[in-house]
């Protein structure tokens, strides 16, 4: 059996659980527990170790989905997950600007980790306080050339685009002679 | 679309620079420790701008830039209180008291150090209101945002940027190996010198910083400016572990390596 992987990422309560639950076809492993610091309870629980989806391709291949944890103390795991990934995904909270900064730092901290292709994901733009995409691209500092995609992590016809975008991307590269 | 936020988190010049890039039109209005600015912009120019119950009309704007004195302004308050600032700019200009010249570069001026005020910002909310623009009669100018920026966003930058070039402060450092390099010959700074002293890879920069009392943004001016003299390099900290190696495809054959990316999507799209 071959195994592939890839990475969800993203500040705290972007929504990478969700968006790995939409197209999991196994419950999440996912390692929540309650939230201890008051300044971070915006939700009840959150993504301490990881987040574990799968995806049967074939008889012979698995995709792994990876979330990394959403506090930034949890933050020495990047690394670890980061290994052997065929790209990775950064969620972002399109309703919270105030989190745009650490989204560009976690993007920055994976693409020094491995230089594999990416795709940034603006979650909750179904919201009515959602933030434009144009706006989103300028203050995430993403150049043209970066896929910024409209996504709601609940709605797996949105994550299926994003995942397939991001393979795209990989292909690209590949064809390119990048990988 | 809502475009707010809390300046904690997104500063002024954050926001002048989307507003500029995207060619924005509105009203930013920016909540402060104590007062309210409102900001206009008209396709991503500064038109205008009210701060507080500051007097921003065109008298109190002339009296400030010393086109009018002190006594001139008392009457024009006075006498010329129900008049707009078009009205009374057309009055004055036509009068002989200012040129055009005056008032544009007045009311330019006033509007640039409200903004520059408004970099001193650090908390509070904002809100862009696109519906909302400057009011009709008051006199709009038209100023490029980008010098304001640059002068703005210089610290913010130099932050950013520090924590690009050194992500982490868990790495440690270590003298380059080079033969002819002696730091006796170099000019370093007081904080430079600090800082060398604990040089070793058994330290990572964060410990360094602690035993040197330097905050992140300090340490991480210092290490950048040796790197940049290349006298350091970044290391793994001794006794942490590597990595190991873990290929992203179970199969180094370039077709085959498409092959499985193929299948994947295939599969994705399937869902």
């Amino acid at each position: 059996m071959q195994t592939v992987k890839m990475v969800v990422t993203g500040p705290f309560n972007a929504g990478k659980t969700e968006f790995i639950r939409s197209v999991s076809e196994i419950d999440v492993v996912s390692t929540e527990r309650k939230i201890s610091s008051e300044a971070e309870k915006i939700k009840d629980t959150t993504t301490v170790a990881m987040d574990f989806g799968r995806i049967t391709v074939d008889d012979d291949l698995v995709l792994y989905l990876f979330g990394t944890p959403g506090q930034k103390r949890f933050d020495f795991m990047w690394e670890i997950l980061s290994e052997g990934m065929l790209g990775f995904i950064v969620v972002v909270d399109s309703t919270r600007p105030e989190t745009f900064r650490e989204a560009r730092s976690i993007l920055e901290t994976f693409r020094a980790y491995a230089p594999t292709p990416y795709v940034v994901a603006a979650n909750k733009q179904d919201r009515l306080d959602a933030w434009e995409m144009d706006d989103m691209r300028h203050a995430l500092r993403l150049d043209q050339k970066t896929k910024l995609l409209p996504c709601v992590a609940t709605n797996k016809e949105k994550v299926k685009s994003v995942l397939l975008e991001l393979l795209y991307s990989i292909l690209a590269e590949m064809e390119a002679g990048g990988s | 679309m809502a475009l707010k936020g809390n300046l904690r988190d997104f500063t002024i010049t954050q926001l002048l620079n989307l507003i500029n890039l995207a060619h924005k039109t509105g009203t930013l209005i920016v909540e402060g420790p104590s007062e309210v600015a409102r900001v206009a912009f008209r396709e991503g120019k500064l038109a205008y701008v009210q701060i507080g119950q500051e007097d921003n009309s065109l008298a109190a704007v002339l009296q400030r830039n010393n086109k009018i004195n002190q006594a001139q302004y008392r009457v024009l308050k006075t006498r010329a209180a129900q008049m707009s600032d078009k009205e009374l700019g057309l009055l004055l200009i036509n009068a002989g008291y200012v040129t055009q010249e005056d008032v544009l570069s007045s009311l330019q001026s006033y509007a640039i150090n409200v903004v520059r005020r408004l970099y001193t910002w650090v908390e509070g909310f904002f809100r862009f209101d696109n519906d909302q623009v400057s009011p009709e009669e008051k006199i709009t100018v038209r100023i490029d945002l980008e010098n304001l920026i640059i002068e703005g966003s210089r610290q913010l930058r130099e932050w950013e940027q520090l924590q690009e070039e050194i992500p982490s402060l868990e790495m440690a450092l270590k003298f380059t190996d080079r033969p002819g390099a002696n730091l006796r010959n170099i000019n370093l700074s007081v904080e430079e010198w600090r800082v060398v002293s604990y040089i070793n890879p058994k330290n990572s920069i964060r410990q360094i910083a602690r035993v040197t009392k330097m905050n992140d943004l300090e340490i991480r001016r210092v290490v950048y400016s040796l790197l940049q003299a290349g006298l350091i390099e970044i290391i793994r900290p001794e006794g942490m572990p590597i990595p190991v190696g873990v290929r992203a495809f179970p199969t180094q054959n370039k077709e085959e390596q498409k092959s499985l990316v193929n299948r994947l999507i295939s599969r994705i799209r399937s869902l």
